[in-house]
């Protein structure tokens, strides 16, 4: 049997109908066509699936889709776009933070969280914060210089800088179920 | 236009992947698209003795059932396709489900196809099958020797093939040589884990007859070539798309049963089919890598000079001969034994080992990092017995630079190479003496600090074909680009390899922008779809730049020849009075004369006014196939700090030099080491594919295969020297593997540094805190 759910997702409010035992990653990438939100693991260890709920970045593939009934979800498709990249996906560009950029959807969605919450990361913040995020390319070195960059740029915004998230504000409802990252 | 070529320009690939925008194969959708699930075997070697279907093709939303009965006339088994030569190689038929035996947990048993990846889930769990489990046997060596089971009727003792690498005479050697060190290694077990999983969508359309196959590959013609063979399809009826493909490290290599099945069930159904593996899947079934059990031993002077070196190995194939499996341990190993070294006498014996576990088959250096790991380990313990220091008995020992083209004692030819320039370097941005001094201080208070120095070159680059077809491969090693201009001077480039992560959509294009004199953003180049793309052999091995770059830079060529002629017929000039000035066509002192490329496009693809003797058009295929193998190198100084009470290594510094010929993007080439060292530390220090002794897997989600994280990591501090390579007109030689090649031995040497007060030589791989803890308590124990 399927249940409606109802949440908003990069802005814009949709109803689907799903299995109770449906994920979160499933329904954003089989029903929505978010497909930028990437599935690397069956245990919750890799992030390629991390979005941000209420703000908070998650592994959505540790949320059963109906409960994320009623919240805001962010996609790595919400926060930018290729002619106006958010400064972290910028950031990602210029200091070639990814390779093959499977991993990368869920680093950049985590990393706008943390920089929500840790505006000026030391590097061994940064690596810490990457501890739910597995990327076998890089190294990490430029995922962090990256990291860094952005940091940056957002505290100093210059041009055409955007603010670190779309407006979502935690709500007191909207609690995120599942592991935060 | 300042020259690309060595220019750190901002990845041509990234924007799609940054915003999301880019499609993965399981990001690929059909109308009508069905799911498919492959029930795999939970007993490592067991006798099918009955299997019930019958439940799972009445479940909703299943539109067929395949065993492997129900098929295995319908197809051809998952071919090798290396079969080295001399070496006696048996490969018993891999089924693509299995209907008489199960050799590995995870051999596909049945597959189930329905409406919806849920459903098909849903309906395995109601397949019944009765197994009786065989004796299973996991190590390589092991299964060689009396009382093992063995897995295939033909194969006795379990031994797919013996191999043999020779050259002058170790055994004399060995007689003569005043000093010599041996040393049993183990090459652990790992698994490549790319981030992205396998995963195969596969449509057949009746009425064409044409099968259309999205998968993760690294090499699209070599899976159309495979796959045509395993469904029985003419070549040119299998179209074969690998979209973005999210790293492969090797195991997108292979062609793998799961692609073939989903043809076969899209062309009984006649919609579309997908397959997707997850992790814990890809763990199972997705190949592994390394996996030796070696004897190895080296000797030479009291004063260090190295004179030889022998090996046997035991090298697990797992069930299966995987598509390059026997040229792994083989070819891409056994030949590299003498490293950057002059060692005359060098013999080498190379089990091919059957094992009740998942196929081996290539991943990230396959074979070279394994055979640098053993030469530089004895280099290590000879240096010690012979009271030399790491840097100091390398370099006595290296292949000098005026030496080159070097032929080695194995049969291969160096192309170019400066050692010692690389070292030096090294040793310029690491003070070898200020560390020894504050060792030696930390030593005084139980501060265990240690140093590991490793040199390396590898065989990267291929091949020439003639070679590929000599030592068993079964394909060609040439690769090919097709370079098309269209009228508004925009360039496409269509490549025969297939880069997933590499950038060469970059790389490619500043080949291309710098011929024609044209903005990089107007060259795209095209990957991965066998209907577009010229016959090429794929990315691996680090050969796509040195090898397809070489045809992309000749076919630019070709084409700007050809618009030279036009050129010179626009400008009623003479060509030979043509130069390429201030990046156009321009006559020879007569300044102000000029046409752009992009004029000339437009005239060759219009037709409108060719010289009498030129076709219109402007496009140009070269396929390259190099005379030669390119021979990367470096150095490479990793630091440690061991703690002796828990056995945890602290990564203190990483400096590495390398030496891939030219860059043409030093930001990509940077990466690639970045991302190289990684992976390399991450086998010297936590990774491993873990068997129990009856063949279950016990490391097989990411929640226990150690998978190196940020905070372990250190910053890696690169450096270069420039070498160019003689075989191929760019002068490259590769960079994709130079980083894991001689990672983990510099880490394990560096941790054996640090111990040596205890008198321990060698710790094998990874070095958990467990093992070394337990390597420090049997030191101390053994002194007492």
């Amino acid at each position: 049997m399927k249940h409606p759910v109802t949440f908003t997702i990069n802005g814009a409010a949709h109803t689907v109908e799903v299995e109770p035992r449906a994920l979160l990653v499933h329904v954003l990438r089989d029903e929505l066509n978010l497909t930028g939100t990437h599935i690397g693991c069956d245990t919750s260890q890799c992030g390629a699936c991390t979005v941000l709920i209420e703000g908070q970045a998650v592994k959505s593939c540790t949320v059963l889709a109906v409960q994320a009934d009623g919240v805001a979800i962010t996609t790595i498709e919400g926060i930018g776009s290729p002619d106006q990249l958010h400064p972290l996906q910028a950031a990602f560009w210029e200091k070639h933070g990814l390779q093959c950029g499977f991993c990368t959807p869920g680093i950049i969605m985590m990393a706008v969280d943390l920089l929500r919450t840790n505006p000026n990361p030391s590097e061994a913040e940064i690596r810490h914060a990457l501890e739910g995020n597995l990327c076998r390319c890089t190294g990490y070195q430029n995922v962090v210089e990256a990291i860094q960059t952005a940091a940056t740029a957002l505290r100093e915004p210059r041009g055409q800088a955007r603010p670190v998230e779309p407006a979502t504000a935690p709500s007191p409802t909207g609690q995120p179920a599942g592991a935060g990252v | 236009m300042a020259t690309l070529f060595g220019s750190g320009i901002k990845r041509r690939e990234d924007p799609r992947l940054i915003t999301g925008s880019a499609t993965y194969t399981d990001d690929v959708k059909l109308p009508g698209l069905t799911y498919a699930i492959v029930l795999r075997s939970p007993y490592a070697h067991a006798k099918l003795a009955r299997i019930d279907v019958s439940a799972a093709r009445k479940a909703p939303g299943v539109l067929a059932v395949y065993t492997g009965g129900d098929i295995k006339d319908r197809v051809v088994p998952v071919p090798c396709a290396w079969n080295p030569p001399n070496c006696d190689l048996k490969t018993p038929p891999h089924p693509l489900l299995a209907y008489d035996i199960v050799r590995y947990v995870g051999d596909g048993v049945a597959l189930v196809v329905a409406e919806s990846r849920a459903q098909a889930r849903d309906a395995i769990d109601l397949i019944e099958v009765d197994y009786d489990p065989l004796p299973a046997g996991v190590d390589p060596e092991k299964m060689t020797q009396g009382g093992a089971p063995q897995l295939h009727a033909d194969v006795p003792k379990n031994i797919a093939f013996k191999w043999i690498v020779a050259g002058g005479d170790a055994d004399k050697a060995f007689a003569e040589a005043p000093v010599k060190v041996k040393q049993r290694i183990v090459q652990q077990r790992l698994a490549p884990t790319a981030m992205e999983p396998r995963a195969a969508v596969a449509s057949y359309n009746k009425g064409t007859g044409q099968l259309t196959l999205w998968c993760t590959s690294q090499n699209p013609h070599i899976h159309r070539f495979l796959c045509s063979v395993m469904l029985k399809l003419p070549e040119h009826r299998v179209r074969v798309i690998a979209p973005e493909v999210g790293g492969g490290f090797g195991s997108k290599i292979p062609v793998y049963a799961d692609e073939a099945l989903v043809g076969l069930a899209s062309m009984d159904l006649g919609r579309p089919v997908k397959w997707a593996e997850d992790r814990s899947e890809n763990y199972k079934v997705t190949i592994h890598g390394r996996d030796h059990v070696e004897y190895v031993e080296m000797c030479g002077t009291r004063d260090g000079q190295i004179t030889g070196l022998r090996t046997t190995v035991y090298a697990g194939l797992g069930g299966y001969a995987s598509t390059a499996g026997p040229g792994i341990p083989t070819i891409l190993h056994g030949l590299i034994y003498s490293g950057p070294y002059v060692i005359p006498n060098i013999h080498g014996t190379v089990y091919g080992v059957y094992t009740s576990t998942t196929p081996v088959d290539a991943y990230r250096g396959a074979g070279r990092p394994e055979a640098t790991y053993l030469i530089e380990r004895l280099m290590d313990l000879f240096a010690r017995d012979v009271g030399l220091d790491p840097a100091t008995i390398r370099r006595k020992n290296f292949i000098p630079k005026d030496k080159f083209p070097y032929p080695t004692a194995t049969g291969l030819t160096y192309d170019s190479g400066d050692y010692e320039g690389a070292l030096d370097k090294a040793l310029a941005m690491f003070d070898l003496k200020q560390f020894r001094q504050d060792q030696a201080e930390g030593r005084k208070r139980g501060r265990y600090l240690g140093v590991g120095l490793v040199s390396f070159v590898e065989i990267c680059g291929s091949g020439p074909s003639q070679v590929a077809g000599a030592i068993g491969f079964g394909g060609g090693q040439y690769d090919s680009a097709i370079v098309r201009v269209y009228p508004t001077g925009v360039v496409r480039v269509y490549i025969g390899g297939k880069p997933h992560g590499q950038g060469e959509e970059t790389t490619f294009a500043q080949i291309v922008a710098d011929e024609f004199g044209i903005p990089v953003e107007n060259v795209e180049i095209v990957a991965g779809d066998t209907e577009s793309t010229p016959q090429g052999w794929g990315t691996y091995g680090s050969r796509t730049t040195a090898v397809c770059g070489s045809a992309v830079k000749i076919a630019a060529q070709r084409v700007k020849a050809k618009a030279k002629k036009i050129a010179a017929h626009l400008m009623e000039a003479n060509e030979a009075d043509l130069e390429w000035r201030d990046n156009q066509f321009a006559v020879r002192g007569s300044p102000g004369s000029g046409k752009a490329f992009a004029e000339v496009a437009l005239m060759a693809n219009v037709g409108w006014n060719m010289p009498a003797d030129v076709e219109p058009g402007l496009e140009a295929v070269a396929f390259f196939d190099p005379t030669n193998f390119v021979y990367p190198f470096g150095t490479h100084i990793c630091t440690v700090d061991v703690n002796p009470n828990t056995g945890e290594v602290k990564i203190l510094r990483y400096v590495c030099v390398d030496d891939c010929g030219p860059h043409i993007n030093p930001m990509i080439v940077e990466g690639q080491i970045h991302g190289g060292v990684i992976q390399g530390l991450g086998e010297a220090l936590q990774e491993i594919m873990v068997y129990d002794d009856d063949g279950q897997l016990i490391s097989g989600t990411m929640m226990d295969y150690a998978v190196p994280k940020a905070s372990q990591m250190p910053h890696v501090e690169s450096s270069y020297t420039v070498t160019p390579s003689p075989v191929n007109p760019l002068g490259v030689k590769g960079i994709g593997e130079a980083g894991t090649i001689p990672s983990a031995a510099a880490l394990v040497s560096a941790v054996c540094d640090a111990l040596e007060p205890l008198g321990i030589r060698h710790i094998d791989k990874p070095l958990t805190p467990a093992r070394v803890w337990a390597a420090i308590q049997q030191a101390k124990g053994g002194s007492q």
